[in-house]
């Protein structure tokens, strides 16, 4: 039966870490906006700041091709 | 109906900006939808198509000078450290996940930032810059120029960071359900079938660990209670924290004791979940419109710096620094922050942030202009006679700051119930006490004890925060946003409602448009029309807009006289159209309608007459107030509309017109003084701000939810407005929610005392009582409001 004192503790040393984790989440802010961080992921990361410039024009006509298709669909 | 606007989705009208085979409304809309096109970010309509702003005036000029101001900068910036600067900007437009997307690729559109990042539901935007690289300004005029125009206001030179409650909330149920998970778990055993033959040691092993788990919440996480039970106490008051922490004190000291004699595990477990869900409820009230500000003052609308004149040089000085005397311009749309006398220009004077009234005022030189209005045309110079904080309209806005006391809100029906509650638990506790100390002296202690916990008023706590929780979220979804849930019990007691009219009952925007005289033929309309195009003013425009005519010709000679009226040839013939006097040369006859008057070639063909446009919905509402509530109308305006007020309103209500701010304010004070009078006052603008204040619970009406608004209880869409009587009168349903929901947690309460009377109040009673009563309350507070909100709004 003793088993059960060691089950508990383990219990608790989980959930402690969930309760730990929970803190951490309300005090980096994470609960501070909940609609944005739900759109953001699904935002493509074409645009950059470092493209060197070549390349902007090359994605210009990629990123035209990418919007007919968007619309045909 | 044309095509819809690329960018901001609407009509485009009969002769759309075509940009790249697309439609454009405007030249505005074109330009933003260019500067993405160029920047690779038209992902943008890709997110959300159609997803812009429209911004009727995209004229930035050098409106944003006061950014390159140190001492303003300084203000402004979160933080500014090694060439790198960071700031928090407001932004109302911010409305959809393109948004979001636009706004983080800022970097692209300037390489100075470095990062920015949205924060949706405060609808602010977080940049991080490099000074060297971009000025504050320079980010404010990219984000204005793609319509994104930030709000900069004196109150945010002040921010003060209050302690954040949300997350010490948040923080605080997170403890509260750690605990009560775990405690569940050791308190379980006992309950089920031979409990009893459970050994020594688990007892006391489980005892115990529940008993350290405990100490956080009591200690931590219900410490707010016992703060409110205190403040109410030394006021000498009786509120329902009252009985919540005399509840959670008993529940502890008595299972403290049952753990630490080894008797038996205690009731840690129904004290845990009680904090628990009384937390949630907390969390479910408070949770409210976080972009919306209720509580602003004057300095909400002024902006934060003006252009003052020194020795014939302008510079941009913070509003604060303003003194008596000294000589300021006033740009076009500029507002004016300080009472001050006009010496050189032509002021034409919009009040209609003060008075919801949007026809300019024109001001002769010499003339004193209060504070709040905002010009019109182009730049005048003035004096400034007072200081800000002295200038008439803040001085109406700053008395009596300290207005709607807590004894209001102390009336409420739950602390009402919360006194007699505690009063009859008391007793009931002491008698049973009493009477076990006659017949069995050991059950005495034990019977009090049980009284009290059985009796702690958790579903009772729970009954309003749920129910008027729920409704202030199903009026938020139909765009009537409140900004607590008290003011849910106060719209309930209403039965006396001030309207103003200018701009609450009417639309400021929309003017109707008759013409008086002669019937006029096409040709005649589309000169006037064409002439009316070339001039800004209102009534221009509003005439402009009420002829349907699409074919303009062209005008030669156009002139434009203020406050009189505009002249063209067209065709060859003289066009006049303005006042009286301008076209006709007779002076003014004595009307109070706005008329103008059109005299074309060589005679006068008649006027038009200005009239105002109700909103729609209006009959219904009056209608359904005039019912059971006393109404008035107070107005700023001459009485040239009453024949049509009556219309709506009756012959039979107060209507006062020329009313000034002030007299608006003593009015609601006048009304206030017979105490079973509860008035409502609905308006718009800032000379409503007084009478907001001073009535019971106050409504601002409002196009734009974001950006302007009174201190306020509460804000309604403009375009809802149909709906204000379904709003007030579920205030009706949502208080006979909580009545029964009261009922059903004094039933429960009831059962409980039987078995604590009796001194039989076993741990698993009250562990199945107390989240049972909760839910069950919670649950039908919820749904039905859900339910009628559905069907009553």
């Amino acid at each position: 039966m003793s088993i059960i004192v060691v089950l508990i503790i383990i219990g608790i040393v989980v959930a402690g870490g969930f309760l730990g984790g929970f803190i951490w989440a309300v005090k980096s802010g994470q609960y501070d906006d909940t609609y944005s961080p739900a759109v953001r992921m699904l935002f493509d990361d074409t645009t950059t700041p470092d493209i060197p410039t070549e390349k902007k024009s090359s994605k210009k006509t990629t990123n035209k091709t990418d919007n007919s298709i968007e619309t045909n669909k | 109906m044309g095509q819809s606007c690329v960018h901001c989705g609407e009509d485009c009208g009969k002769n759309p900006v075509i940009y790249n085979e697309k439609p454009f409304c405007c030249h505005g809309c074109k330009t933003v939808f260019q500067i993405l096109n160029e920047k690779e970010l038209d992902q943008y309509y890709r997110i959300q198509p159609m997803s812009g702003i429209k911004v009727e005036n995209t004229d930035i000029g050098d409106k944003y000078d006061y950014l390159d101001n140190e001492e303003i900068l300084e203000q402004l910036l979160d933080f500014s450290d090694g060439g790198v600067s960071k700031i928090n900007l407001f932004i109302p437009g911010i409305h959809c996940a393109s948004c979001i997307w636009l706004l983080e690729n800022l970097h692209t559109l300037n390489e100075g930032v470095v990062h920015s990042f949205v924060n949706f539901p405060k609808k602010t935007l977080s940049i991080t810059f490099r000074n060297d690289e971009v000025s504050l300004r320079q980010i404010v005029e990219l984000l204005a120029s793609i319509h994104y125009v930030p709000e900069i206001t004196l109150d945010q030179l002040d921010k003060k960071e209050g302690k954040n409650y949300e997350k010490d909330l948040l923080l605080k149920i997170g403890v509260a359900g750690f605990s009560l998970l775990n405690v569940m778990l050791y308190n379980f055993p006992e309950y089920l079938p031979g409990g009893d033959l459970l050994e020594d040691l688990f007892i006391k092993v489980f005892g115990w660990m529940s008993f350290i788990l405990a100490l956080p919440v009591v200690f931590y996480s219900a410490s707010d209670y016992y703060m409110s039970a205190f403040k109410a106490l030394k006021h000498k008051m009786v509120n329902i924290d009252i009985p919540i922490t005399l509840g959670i004190f008993t529940l502890f000291v008595q299972s403290s004791y049952d753990i630490i004699s080894g008797n038996g595990i205690g009731y840690l477990d129904s004290l845990v979940g009680l904090v628990f869900f009384l937390l949630i409820g907390k969390w479910y009230q408070g949770r409210t419109y976080q972009a919306l500000s209720f509580e602003r003052d004057y300095k909400s609308y002024f902006p934060v710096a003006v252009t003052k004149i020194v020795e014939e040089k302008t510079i941009s000085i913070p509003i604060k620094n303003l003194n008596v005397n000294d000589r300021i311009i006033i740009r076009n749309q500029e507002l004016i922050p300080a009472d001050a006398k006009l010496l050189k220009g032509n002021a034409n004077i919009d009040y209609s942030f003060v008075t919801g009234e949007s026809m300019p005022i024109n001001k002769k030189e010499g003339e004193i202009i209060f504070a709040g209005g905002r010009q019109v045309g182009s730049s005048i110079e003035m004096e400034v006679i007072k200081t800000v904080e002295q200038s008439y309209l803040t001085q109406l806005w700053n008395q009596d700051t300290n207005k709607k006391d807590t004894s209001t809100r102390l009336n409420s029906l739950i602390n009402k119930i919360s006194e007699y509650f505690t009063v009859i638990i008391l007793l009931i506790g002491f008698s049973a006490g009493i009477y076990w100390l006659i017949y069995d002296s050991t059950l005495a202690i034990y019977a009090f004890t049980s009284v009290l916990i059985i009796a702690c008023p958790c579903a009772l706590a729970l009954t309003v925060p749920f129910t008027f929780g729920s409704t202030l979220r199903a009026f938020g979804r139909n765009g009537f946003y409140l900004k607590n849930v008290d003011i849910i019990e106060h719209l309930y007691k209403i039965n006396n409602i001030v309207f103003d009219k200018t701009g609450t009952l009417t639309i400021n925007s929309k003017v109707k448009t008759r013409f008086i005289g002669s019937e006029l033929t096409l040709n005649e309309q589309r000169i006037i029309k064409s002439v009316c195009a070339h001039s800004s003013h209102p009534l221009s425009v509003a005439i402009f807009n009420s002829i349907d005519i699409d074919d303009l010709i062209e005008i030669d000679d156009f002139k434009e006289i203020p406050s009189l009226g505009i002249s063209a040839i067209v065709e060859g013939k003289k066009v006049n159209i303005g006042s009286r006097k301008f076209v006709s040369g007779k002076n003014e006859t004595e009307t109070k309608a706005t008329n103008v008057f059109v005299f074309i070639d060589d005679k006068i063909l008649g006027h038009y007459t200005l009239g105002n446009i109700y909103r729609e919905g209006l009959q219904e509402v009056i209608h359904g107030f005039a019912k059971d509530k006393k109404l008035y109308l107070l107005s700023g305006d001459n009485d040239s509309e009453r024949k049509n007020l009556e219309k709506y309103f009756g012959t039979e209500t107060t209507m006062l017109f020329n009313q000034s701010p002030t007299d608006k304010k003593e009015f609601i004070k006048k009304i206030k003084e017979d105490k079973n009078n509860h008035v409502l006052m609905i308006g718009d603008g800032l000379n409503d701000a007084g009478a907001l204040m001073e009535s019971e619970v106050g409504l601002t009406v409002a196009d734009d939810i974001f950006s302007f608004s009174p201190a306020c209880e509460g804000i309604i869409e403009s375009s809802k407005f149909g709906k204000l009587y379904n709003f007030i009168n579920f205030s009706k349903i949502s208080m006979r929610v909580v009545r029964a929901s009261f009922v059903i947690s004094f039933l429960y309460n009831l059962i409980g005392l039987f078995f604590a009377v009796q001194g039989i109040l076993s741990p698993i009673i009250a562990a199945i009582l107390m989240p049972v009563s909760s839910i069950s309350v919670v649950a039908f507070a919820t749904f039905s409001i859900n339910y009628f909100s559905k069907r009553k709004i």
